[in-house]
């Protein structure tokens, strides 16, 4: 049975309380939405979430990526390639990128458990991540959140089958945004409602369930997009669901409508909580919709070390003014432009790419002693071209040093730099997510992959440490 | 290797400093005509064009490079050689002054360091970020990677800086070339704003422009220009792994510094710096760079620099008075001027010209450098005869 082997999530570390967009007071628990940190985009989203759900995986066993967003940053130029580079798989492996709906992401789902069942390939992991955007203030602002949301499928050891879809296609002008424009829009919202969201969702999940001879009450969870929370509940009503026990929490006024990782994110959820023998409905709109039978099986029990939705959820630190929010979408105008300058010499990107988008150190094959950058010479015993590749980016370093650079010109200054240590080779290298109280020698910090700048008018990726949590 | 070859084989009979600042109307031709001009005439030199027969020059942002030095001066038809080598660069211009002359070569070399960085338009160095693996440049940034692990190690902490900078603050004040002439107190230094932590305002030099020339010669020829002529005893360039990525290092030195003293105290055969160096001018681009530096030279033992700082070894009238002119401080940095206005305070003190902040008795003076990452470090140690 093909399906679900692992899944992972990745909700950012920062949460703008919904009061600071309208200068209103904050509550302690009151609405919020998740925000990417300035370093933060769909894809590096999506690579978090990632390496949430690969831990414990061997990544060369991976046959193929796909990556899902609305809001990835190039129009030409694979993310997928990127993903599974700063994932170290495989040369081989099969990448594709999906994307232009809110559907993305149950696109990609759909494509991947195609392939597996077509056997031209194994193992396929489904990575998405959205960062999309309101025009500041708008009245869908508050609404909008980013996330990412990772899951393996595969046909061993399946944690959760997916025995059965069913699609429907539809042309509606609802939400859209065009090329250029940084903002999405939305149609007024009783007709987006009702013609779009519910008409499709119904038709969709009557389709299945009569195609399947089910009924609602055969389902332990309902997990439904929603474009806002009261249509989200009246329409699992209208489904003859029940919305207290049946309804899959939608985490609004917490993560917010994260496109197209927002059914996904719920399903990670879901199957977080899910015994064995569960069934979920799995259901998804954009451009129409499209609903997954999903059936929990019995080595859902071993998934238990990843983070996923729970633990993101309470990983948290509040963004402390909405221009600080507006300052890190570059929606402010800043002394320092973060994509100004040249951007990257493109030959030495590509000399470096296993050092800083694998995040590939060399171990001496001599001496052991683990280096970093890239070297000829061995530091230590200076061996010549005697070194093996060692993967640091799913390794737990310590810092040596640090210090609070005001000068360097951060969008959250002081930016904190560090000399992390990691197997014994030392990385010059950033630290986020992280409040400076919390910095002290010999703290361990975890990588994680995120745009460095964007200078040249490009997103420019590399690894930054944060505490270990 | 011989390291005693060039031990007092080589003489410093003139030597020459711009005013540093902001030199907001001056170019780097205006300092560097300034400072060669002083040194010409303190040496005598009549007829630079016939008398200077090779000229090393040392800047960290030339505009033009050589060619800046030799059209200032018109000293053309003759070896023009420009040396980089971050912080070091004006020492390591020097050194190569000086093996110049050691090799019989040359009779009479002049020596230009200089740098112009304020005509770049920021107040502090560049921040720019080429790749992505790299931070943004701030010297600041780097130098205060050791600072954590020192104070964990050692218990010092941000006022044993203070009163670095404190005491460098006062030495400026007795400078004439200085650029800052401002007293100020430790709860100055610890209330202005953080930098790079644990580095404030004045925990940093005063980046600024400026010239440094000197006029050296053989020995045997030295009398022929003055009496009071000035040895180079000793002289090294030592180059380290960018700490930051140097698997061994253990936060609490620069090893630069470690090995360039090792070379020169070989070279001058000194096995005891704190009695037998007198005076000495140590790379202050932040407080903790002299602090270490106490240490990495020997000066004191690893760890116990903040018992000297607190009883004031280090001061004007302290066993080892170390930055009589205020240091990069006060006195200004421009890189490639640095190291070679670091011998002119040398030479003056040596030769009992340094009026208010004159040292007594002074015969041997050491001038120290630290640069880049830092990897890059110049030692240079001068006498008497």
């Amino acid at each position: 049975m093909v399906g679900i082997t692992s899944f992972g999530a990745y909700i950012p570390y920062l949460r703008l309380p919904l009061a600071a967009i309208s200068g209103g007071k904050r509550t302690e628990g009151g609405p919020e939405k998740a925000v990417a940190n300035y370093d933060e985009d769909a894809l590096t989203l999506a690579v978090a979430a990632a390496i949430d759900c690969l831990r414990g995986i061997d990544r060369k066993t991976i046959d193929g990526v796909l990556f899902a967003s609305t809001s990835y940053a190039f129009k030409e130029k694979q993310g997928a390639a990127i993903v599974a580079k700063a994932l170290d798989l495989r040369r081989d492996v099969l990448t594709a990128d999906v994307g232009d709906s809110l559907r993305a992401g149950t696109n990609a789902l759909r494509a991947a458990i195609d392939s597996v069942k077509a056997g031209s390939a194994k193992s396929v992991l489904v990575v998405i991540g959205d960062t999309r955007m309101a025009a500041p203030r708008s009245a869908l602002e508050g609404n909008l959140g980013d996330a990412g949301v990772a899951f393996l499928i595969g046909d061993t050891d399946v944690a959760a089958s997916v025995t059965a879809t069913h699609v429907v296609a539809d042309e509606i002008i609802d939400v859209w945004r065009t090329e250029g424009d940084p903002f999405v829009h939305s149609w007024e919202d009783r007709f987006v409602v009702d013609h779009g969201y519910r008409a499709n969702v119904k038709e969709v999940v009557a389709g299945l369930l009569k195609k399947q001879g089910l009924e609602p009450k055969d389902f332990a969870k309902l997990v439904l997009f929603g474009p806002d929370k009261r249509s989200h509940g009246a329409l699992a009503r209208e489904l003859k669901f029940d919305p207290t026990a049946q309804l899959q929490d939608a985490l609004f006024g917490q993560v917010g409508n994260c496109g197209a990782a927002f059914a996904p994110l719920q399903l990670a959820a879901a199957l977080e909580d899910a015994k064995a023998g569960d069934k979920l409905l799995l259901v998804n709109y954009g451009d129409g919709a499209d609903a997954f039978v999903i059936e929990v099986g019995a080595s859902i029990e071993k998934q238990s070390s990843r983070r996923a939705v729970r633990w993101h959820l309470k990983r948290r630190g509040e963004i402390p003014t909405y221009d600080m929010y507006l300052r890190f979408r570059q929606l402010l105008a800043t002394e320092h432009d973060r994509r100004a300058g040249a951007g990257l010499s493109a030959t030495k990107h590509f000399r470096d790419r296993d050092y800083e988008v694998s995040l590939l150190a060399q171990k001496c094959r001599k001496c052991s002693q683990v280096q970093y950058p890239h070297q000829r010479v061995c530091f230590s015993c200076y061996a010549k071209d005697e070194f093996d590749h060692v993967r640091l980016s799913d390794q737990i370093g310590a810092l040596k040093s640090f210090t609070f650079d005001n000068f360097a010109g951060s969008p959250n200054p002081p930016l904190v730099a560090t000399v992390t240590d990691i197997l014994g080779a030392r990385l010059y290298v950033q630290m986020t997510d992280a409040n400076p109280k919390e910095v002290k020698l010999d703290l361990p910090v975890e990588m994680t992959f995120r745009k460095i700048h964007d200078a040249g008018g490009t997103p420019n990726y590399y690894w930054k440490c944060t505490p270990a949590r | 290797m011989n390291p005693e070859a060039i031990r007092d084989k080589v003489a410093i009979v003139g030597m020459g400093c711009c005013k540093f600042g902001e030199n907001w109307d001056k170019d780097p031709q205006d300092m560097i005509v300034e400072a060669a001009y002083e040194a010409y005439a303190d040496a005598g030199i009549e007829n630079p064009q016939k008398q200077i027969e090779a000229v090393f020059c040392g800047a960290q942002y030339p505009s033009k490079g050589t060619a800046e030095v030799a059209d200032a001066l018109k000293l053309y038809d003759r070896p023009v050689s420009m040396v980089v080598n971050y912080c070091a660069t004006g020492t390591d211009a020097f050194r190569y002054g000086v093996f110049a002359v050691a090799s019989g070569m040359y009779d009479t070399v002049l020596v230009v360091g200089f740098d112009k960085p304020k005509d770049r338009g920021v107040s502090g160095p560049s921040v720019a970020v080429t790749g992505v693996r790299g931070l943004p440049a701030t010297p600041a940034g780097w130098f205060s990677h050791v600072a954590a692990r020192y104070f964990d190690t050692f218990g010092a902490g941000r006022e044993d800086l203070a009163r670095i900078a404190v005491k460098n603050h006062h030495n400026g004040t007795l400078a004439p070339k200085s650029m800052l002439k401002r007293e100020i107190t430790v709860e100055d230094a610890l209330n202005a704003r953080v930098i790079s932590w644990p580095f404030g305002l004045y925990d940093c030099a005063a980046q600024s422009d400026g010239a440094a020339a000197a006029i050296i010669t053989r020995r045997e020829l030295a009398k022929g220009y003055r009496d009071d002529f000035v040895l180079v005893r000793g002289i090294g360039i030592s180059l380290s792994a960018d700490p930051k990525e140097d698997p061994s290092f253990d936060f609490l030195r620069w090893k630069p510094t470690e090995a360039a003293a090792k070379q020169v105290y070989a070279q001058a055969g000194i096995t005891n710096p704190r009695k037998e160096i007198h005076v000495a001018q140590v790379h202050d681009c932040f407080t903790l760079t002299e602090l270490l530096a106490y240490e990495d030279l020997g000066f004191c033992e690893k760890g116990s620099a903040k018992e000297h700082i607190k009883s004031g070894t280090f001061e004007l009238t302290g066993e080892l008075p170390v930055n009589t002119d205020g240091g990069l401080k006060t006195f200004g940095h421009p890189t490639g001027a640095t190291g070679v206005r670091m011998i002119y305070e040398n030479y003056k003190q040596l030769q009992g010209k340094a009026d208010k902040r004159q040292i007594k008795n002074a015969t041997v003076g050491l001038s120290h450098n630290i640069g880049g990452a830092p990897q890059a470090c110049g030692v240079c140690i001068v006498a008497m005869p």
